[in-house]
């Protein structure tokens, strides 16, 4: 009834490259509002407030970008790489094109992505909102983007990804390329907002060198076609700290393949992985995978779903040690909802349903490090919301 | 206020409740004696309506209505209430929240109400993660303050507490079946019991809670089946001299 595996069956013939050209708008107050609230819901504010910069993609268009920090860049990538010729050193440099089609695809034909930067030293901890939204049917995006935390800075970024209401078919193809210099910290969330047959393909490597610490928070609630996607993270350094939270949450009909890998290349080097997971009708499978390759490291993956009414749920932790000296777990949970959590909540008065709608916010609800305080209350909103359409 | 009638319960297929009766009236609060597997835990989650305690037989009436087929949660908002012996750990909930859901919209003070418990600190943590057994307690009187219900059901409220908190849960539970004595008022005391006094069915091994409660009375539950009902200080001296074969006898 629910297939495993669905991430052949994109066929990129059926897409089209080319899109046309979207204005510049220089103030995104004057954004139509039905897009706005597009964005808004994938926390990217057309106001900008509490925003250090923006970038918003609007198919192969820029259509607006801007910096309002100092010591934050934050532009298209093609106007980066005019403008600093060494970008090219950074391209294609963790990601090959010869991955698969999708990494083809997006070396033949990138429409834009971003650069965003910041420069040794500062601190910014207002996060730079980046948006990447598909506005034509049947379009399908390729971008490029680049990130680089120069040594020692701060930087965090919010990346949502929308689709206009009314499109139906779609893919991305996002190529992103980090990198957390010595020292340096990247708070990345992601936030997909996809429409029902839209198909996503993020292909995403970061380096990080000695001291740095990448947060990564991915975050999926609503409906998707398939997306696929096992971004990798390389601690090159002493001491580099990664950590990876996703919410996944897959409806009827919606396909997730979503895991992250975490290669421990040096010494004191530490990686957590936590995925919840609920599934709805849908399928989801959530991977992890640690590797650790020299001694004095140590990694944890927690990977937890639930199953409501139906649905498919396929939890794959791995764990890879190269030497002894590695401490590593994970802890791995498939399954529904404890009877005994439902009526000890129904003994406090609630009914079943809200008794049960409770219990999976709880389950979604982990601590992510990063996020705004709007963020965390649209968070909230979205997941109750989830909980309507599934109970 | 609670009536039970002619119950028989059954338990994974197997009879656990042969024949109970009992009646409590609003305000009193009785105490429920036994020895372990006699079935006074399966009494209360019965009473409070859970799953897998199946009724084959008898009656259980509340307030005047017949509430032995009733949902949990109708019976917990028609005024039942239950502090939990091991409650389950509710990830991601935190303990302010599940306050606030006792409290039905009902306007409550979390903070004030967690303070006299010594439980501010746990507002913020998960339900019941890693709670330890006192912890747990407080955290379960706390939630049924919130709730106000009018009949009590409490799970050996002492077990696995120490002296100095023991003190604290007994005036808790006195507050909370409105017959604390540090209740400010002008009312004769006759008139306090009369409008505050809660209804209440206490489990306990050990009889230590009887220093810090008033009991009206006592019953004794053995093998399934309710032996004895009198004087709740008097069946304990009887269950401390003689046990509860001895204790049982007199209504063989």
């Amino acid at each position: 009834m629910h297939d495993i595996d669905r991430t052949k069956d994109v066929n990129l013939e059926n897409y089209q490259t080319d899109a046309e050209n979207h204005q510049y708008v220089e103030e995104l107050t004057t954004i139509d509002e039905t897009d706005a609230r597009q964005f808004l819901d994938v926390g990217v504010d057309t106001r900008k407030s509490g925003r250090s910069g923006t970038f918003i993609q609007m198919d192969k268009s820029v259509i607006h970008c801007q910096s309002c920090a100092e010591g934050v860049e934050v532009m298209g990538i093609s106007q980066a790489r005019e403008k600093y010729e060494w970008l090219s050193d950074y391209m294609w440099k963790s990601v090959s094109p010869e991955v698969d089609k999708f990494t083809t695809l997006a070396a033949r034909s990138a429409h834009e992505g971003y650069f965003i930067r910041s420069r040794a030293g500062v601190v910014v901890e207002a996060p730079v909102q980046a948006c990447l939204y598909i506005a034509k049917e049947g379009f399908a995006q390729s971008v490029h983007n680049i990130v680089i935390a120069e040594p020692g800075s701060t930087l965090h970024i919010i990346t949502g990804c929308a689709t206009s209401p009314h499109l139906v078919s779609g893919l991305h193809v996002g190529i992103s390329e980090f990198y957390v210099q010595k020292g340096a910290k990247l708070i990345f969330t992601m936030i997909h907002d996809w429409g029902e047959k839209v198909n996503v393909r993020p292909r995403t490597v970061t380096h990080v060198e000695e001291g740095g610490v990448i947060i990564s928070n991915y975050i999926s609630l609503g409906p998707v076609g398939s997306l696929q996607m096992y971004p990798t993270t390389y601690l090159d350094g002493r001491g580099a700290v990664a950590r990876y939270n996703s919410v996944l949450v897959a409806g009827k009909g919606a396909h997730l393949d979503v895991g992250s890998r975490v290669v421990l290349n040096a010494p004191e080097t530490r990686a957590e992985i936590i995925s919840r997971s609920v599934t709805s009708g849908g399928t989801i499978i959530a991977r992890g995978d640690l590797v650790g390759k020299v001694a004095g490291i140590k990694a944890h993956l927690e990977c937890k779903g639930l199953i409501l009414n139906d649905g498919l749920m396929k939890a794959v932790p791995e764990l890879e040690g190269h030497v002894p000296d590695v401490e590593m777990s994970h802890e791995a949970a498939v399954g529904r909802i404890n009877r005994d959590e439902i009526e000890y909540l129904m003994a406090r008065g609630l009914d079943e349903e809200s008794a049960v709608s409770t219990i999976v916010r709880g389950f979604l609800n982990v601590d992510i490090e990063g996020l705004p305080a709007n963020l965390r209350e649209k968070l909230d909103q979205a997941i109750l919301k989830t909980q309507e359409s599934i109970v | 206020m609670l009536l039970i009638e002619e119950l028989a319960v059954e338990v994974g297929g197997k009879p656990i409740l042969k024949n109970v009766n009992m009646e409590i009236p609003k305000g009193e609060t009785h105490i429920l004696f036994g020895p372990n597997g006699s079935g006074k835990t399966s009494l209360l989650m019965t009473i409070m309506g859970f799953g897998g305690y199946v009724v084959t037989r008898g009656r259980i009436v509340f307030k005047g209505e017949d509430i032995t087929r009733m949902p949990i949660y109708e019976r917990a908002r028609l005024g039942v209430g239950i502090s939990f012996q091991r409650p389950p750990t509710i990830n991601g909930l935190k303990t302010r929240s599940i306050v606030e859901i006792c409290a039905r919209g009902r306007e409550i003070d979390v903070e004030k109400l967690s303070e006299k418990l010594n439980f501010k600190n746990f507002l913020d943590r998960d339900v019941n993660h890693n709670f330890s057994g006192g912890e747990i307690k407080r955290s379960e009187l706390l939630q049924l303050m919130a709730q106000q219900p009018d009949l009590v059901l409490l799970d050996e409220p002492e077990s696995g507490v120490d002296l100095e908190s023991i003190v604290l849960l007994g005036e808790t539970i006195n507050t909370l079946l409105g017959r604390g004595l540090s209740q400010p008022t002008v009312l004769p005391h006759k008139d306090v019991i009369a409008s505050r006094a809660k209804s209440a069915l206490v489990i306990t091994h050990t009889g230590h809670i009887l220093d810090y409660i008033t009991a009206d009375k006592g019953h004794v539950l053995y093998n399934g089946r309710v032996r004895c009902s009198r004087n709740a200080r008097e069946i304990l001296k009887w269950i401390r001299e003689y046990g509860y074969e001895e204790c049982v006898k007199c209504t063989i």
